[in-house]
């Protein structure tokens, strides 16, 4: 046998060059085995970007699967919960999938590229589920993640930005669709999606063109205020759109060891995602018999009195006493874009209704000593952050 | 015609003519689909070559299950019974035993042979409680379930302390061990170790080979017999009585896939594109192909298809089958001797080598066989001063190497006959023409995956709780109205029944509610 090397280093992305010359505070940390930056110069002002120009995000880490052959369709509408036969060539879904329990294993994004043609990508790593769910199915599942480097680019220039570059077809790409087009020789695919609840694009391209790509970008969004940003930027942006961390507001099933602290679709607020139509998919069986028999969390949306971020705090009923603890607060952040102090939470049913009032016990340090204070929260239905330009197509320009 | 039934047995296999013909007696209308010409499965008679049939693949009975007999008014025509095993000596001193009995060894071994065999049935005894009744499910509160498995408790409990010590100890266990440590003869450990690994991926020296053993004695003590007819007659008998309450078969009907909607079965397509409906389906067919090719992937869940498809089941019995002009000579055979059960197994590790090769995808250069002449009671089985031999062979491991092709084929076939001419010296030129079945042809001519014996390894990790699969042990799939009814399914194959009647009650129990 020839000997193989392996590199069991953290790896690099192929943007690692740029964004290391944009770097002036050295905080890395491990995504899926790439180095991924927290912050490159201050995160409040990568932040900012996102929401008043354009913030570039180096999505290469994120998971991508190729899945090809004669049952691609059927294998992933057995994957995941939502009925994937609606979703066509050129079309981008976002998707959960379960166990065969129901019980939440990630979500992902799932990219119909050509007919028969779907890249799923996920924040984390799962070949081993993915290739036990194609037992039965004629269906290449290829871990491709290496062989794609990808931006995200989101904002509200980030329309104007991309158009600067050259790319057509802009004008028409709505929410969710995706586009190929021809550059350095090679084809780059721009998606209208994205972690922000914002304006914003994905671009994937062939990692020997990701010097180029990136260089092309810059020059073009030069005027638009381009930015690089990290990922406590985007964090901060996700929190205000409602969007879920896996690892936070809930825990993939298949690393899950103890009983009861996994989540199904329907504890998580995904329940528009289920098709119960669907002939089958994986965990269809024990979410109907959840569904009729009663789900024992919820996920809810809070808007927090006061300005002192909820995090990790307990929740509390709004009765006599407000002693009832009903749960905790799974992200919470201060939205500087919405001025509100905002929380993601998971709670036991029937509490947690939209609409409905709790208490959030938030402990907060001032100098060394701990104080404590109850602020009232109300659940709330609709995403923190949704700007009209987000569904706007063509967007407006700048 | 009408298409509609109350419920559809994919598969005439003697369990499942069992289990149709005991849900027609209690009302249903019932439709047995069967691919074959003929019913039976695997419990078959037919003809191998002109004038010259044998069962074509069981041929002893000796796990029919009383109950069944009773519940399905069978009246077995048996050409034989009470057979003794008779394993070979080159020198012709044969060591032969039978029931608690054996002759041929010294009296220590005589002795610890009743000894033996008293330990031994008991413990089958208190396993065939259990393999005639649905496996109880662990981790459920159903009060059904938790009050078989405190009866299993109580049971083990109940044969008192030292007993129960020895049943726990031995549970797990290599046969060869327990032989090495009680006998000295090496016929009468090879004979043993034979009959712990029939059908089996196991050789004397695996984990698990006295659980075979006792799986093996349980109902019957290992009392064999055989039907008169050959195994089709007993089919035949089961297939009567299904017919009498009413059952309809159709065979030559090839189940192409189970139709579900919504995760409930409704019928059956057959491959010429027939559709009946039910809203019972029962599978006779091997969980494998039941769930993996009838059902398909895409209707069951992930974890489920992996543990189905994860299911050991491999097999390593080959059929021979051997039309005679006469009886070949036996050294020191009396003519009473040839219609007993006659096994080739020299000794313990002669065995254990012979399944060696079964391990590394070749058949075994000196396989160990069990062979019956069953044409000396049975004069239908062959022309008049003629006869058949009818013997199971292993080690033939299904995945051979080659894929079985025509040259591993003969050289089989001649390790076969050198091994019998050791025996036999003049076996062929009494050998007017003969046939062997590996597993993949009993795949492909009984529709089994891997051609195994018990449809699907027969050990602690895919029996009674676990069998077919963690999850469904109690016949019920997890699809609504989908059921097994096979040897895959609790508690394992051999002509018996019991998978067929524990189904059966089982769906009549489901119905009810
Ligand atoms: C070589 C060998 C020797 C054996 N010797 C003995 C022995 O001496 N004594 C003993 O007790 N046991 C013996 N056995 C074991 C015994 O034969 C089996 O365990 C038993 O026959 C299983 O019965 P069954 O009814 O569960 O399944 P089967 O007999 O396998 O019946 C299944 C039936 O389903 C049908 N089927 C499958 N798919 C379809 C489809 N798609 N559409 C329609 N029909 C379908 C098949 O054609 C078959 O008729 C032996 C096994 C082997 C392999």
């Amino acid at each position: 046998m020839t000997p193989v090397s392996i590199n069991t280093g953290r790896l690099r992305s192929p943007f690692y060059p740029r964004l290391a010359e944009l770097d002036s505070l050295n905080t890395w940390h491990n995504w899926a085995g790439y180095s991924s930056a927290e912050a490159l110069y201050c995160e409040d002002m990568e932040y900012f970007a996102i929401r008043n120009s354009t913030g570039v995000f180096d999505i290469t880490p994120m998971t991508k699967y190729r899945i090809t052959g004669p049952d691609a369709l059927d294998y992933l509408n057995r994957l995941v919960t939502r009925d994937m036969r609606k979703i066509k060539p050129g079309r981008v879904a976002y998707a959960i999938w379960c166990d065969d329990q129901g019980q939440v294993i990630d979500d992902g994004t799932i990219f119909h590229l050509r007919e028969g043609e779907y890249r799923l990508c996920s924040q984390e790593r799962h070949l081993a589920w993915l290739t036990t769910a194609a037992i039965g199915f004629d269906v290449t599942v290829k871990e491709e993640t290496a062989e794609i480097a990808a931006l995200a680019v989101q904002g509200p220039t980030s329309y104007s930005v991309l158009k600067n570059m050259g790319i057509d077809g802009l004008d028409s790409l709505k929410p969710f669709g995706l586009i190929h087009h021809q550059i350095f020789g090679t084809e780059l695919m721009v998606s209208r999606t994205g972690f922000t609840g914002d304006l914003g694009y994905e671009l994937w391209i062939d990692p020997d063109k990701a010097i180029d790509l990136w260089d092309a970008l810059f020059a073009a969004g030069k005027l638009h205020g381009i930015q690089a940003i990290g990922t406590h930027a985007l964090d901060l942006a996700r929190k205000e759109a409602g969007y879920l961390a896996p690892f936070e507001d809930f825990l993939p099933a298949e690393t899950t060891v103890r009983t009861g602290r996994t989540r199904s679709p329907l504890e998580i607020g995904m329940e528009w995602l289920v098709d119960f139509n669907k002939d089958n998919f994986n965990g269809r069986r024990a979410l109907l018999k959840e569904k009729a028999e009663g789900s024992t969390w919820r996920l809810v949306k809070l808007d927090i009195e006061g300005n002192k971020t909820a995090d990790h705090s307990y929740i509390y009923a709004d009765d006599k006493k407000n002693s009832d603890e009903i749960g905790f607060i799974t992200s919470a952040a201060w939205s500087p874009v919405c001025k509100q102090n905002i929380a993601l939470g998971t709670v036991r049913t029937p509490h947690g209704k939209p609409g409905d009032n709790v208490w959030v016990e938030v402990y907060y340090q001032r100098e060394m000593h701990w104080n404590r204070v109850m602020a009232k929260a109300t659940v709330v239905d609709k995403p923190f952050w949704f700007p009209a330009r987000r569904g706007m197509t063509p967007p407006a320009p700048f | 015609m009408i298409n509609k039934y109350d419920a559809i047995v994919i598969g005439a296999g003697h369990n499942g003519l069992v289990c149709s013909a005991l849900l027609a007696k209690a009302g249903k209308n019932v439709l047995v689909l069967e691919a074959n010409d003929q019913v039976g499965g695997a419990a078959i008679t037919r003809e191998f070559a002109d004038g010259y049939s044998v069962s074509a693949c069981a041929h002893l009975l000796y796990k029919i299950q009383s109950q069944v007999e009773k519940d399905l008014n069978l009246n077995i025509n048996l050409a034989s019974d009470n057979l003794s095993t008779i394993v070979l000596s080159e020198v012709g001193e044969h060591v032969t035993y039978c029931g608690n009995k054996v002759t041929g060894v010294n009296e220590s071994d005589q002795k610890n042979f009743a000894e033996f065999f008293k330990r031994m049935t008991r413990f089958s005894d208190l396993l065939n409680t259990y393999l005639n009744k649905p496996p109880p499910r662990l981790g459920t509160k159903n009060k059904k379930d938790l009050f078989t498995l405190a009866m299993l408790g109580f049971d083990l409990r109940r044969m008192g302390k030292v007993e129960m010590r020895e049943f726990l100890r031995l549970i797990g266990m290599n046969i060869y061990d327990e032989l090495d440590e009680r006998f000295e003869s090496p016929l009468l450990k090879g004979g043993l170790s034979l009959d712990s690994v029939l059908g089996t991926h196991l050789g004397p020296r695996s984990p698990n080979t006295i659980l075979t053993y006792l799986f093996r004695m349980a109902g019957k003590h290992g009392t064999l017999s055989t039907p008169k007819g050959g195994m089709g007659s007993v089919t035949k008998a089961m297939s009567d009585s299904a017919k009498a309450a009413g059952v309809e078969i159709i065979t030559n009907a090839k189940v192409k896939k189970v139709i579900i909607e919504k995760g409930t079965a409704t019928g059956v397509e057959l491959n010429d594109g027939t559709i009946y409906n039910s809203e019972i389906v029962v599978s006779n067919a091997d969980p494998k192909k039941t769930m993996l090719e009838l059902v398909g992937a895409r209707n069951v869940e992930t974890r489920f298809t992996h543990r189905i498809d994860n299911i050991r089941m491999k097999g390593n019995a080959a059929k021979l089958h051997i039309a005679l002009n006469k009886l070949p000579t036996i050294k020191g055979f009396s003519e009473s001797d040839y219609s007993q059960r006659i096994l080739i197994a020299p000794d313990e590790n002669y065995v254990e080598r012979a399944f060696n090769s079964a391990k590394y995808g070749e058949s075994s250069p000196l396989p160990v066989l069990e062979i019956t002449f069953p044409s000396i009671k049975d004069s239908s089985l062959a022309p008049s001063g003629c006869h058949v031999m009818s013997a199971v062979v292993q080690y033939a491991p299904y995945q051979q190497k080659s894929d079985w092709n025509e040259e591993a084929r003969t050289n089989f076939k001649n390790d076969i006959f050198s091994v019998l001419k050791q025996h036999m010296p003049d076996i062929e030129n009494c050998c007017l023409s003969s046939e062997i079945l590996t597993p993949l042809d009993l795949e492909k001519e009984f529709h089994i995956t891997g051609g195994h014996w018990h449809h699907g390894e027969l050990t602690l990790d895919q029996f009674m709780f676990v069998r077919p699969v963690a999850g469904s042990a109690q016949y019920q799939m997890p699809i609504d109205g989908l059921y097994l009814c096979g040897a895959g399914s609790h508690p394992g194959g051999g002509i018996s029944g019991a998978s067929g009647r524990n189904a059966a009650q089982v769906i009549l129990k489901r119905e009810k509610r």
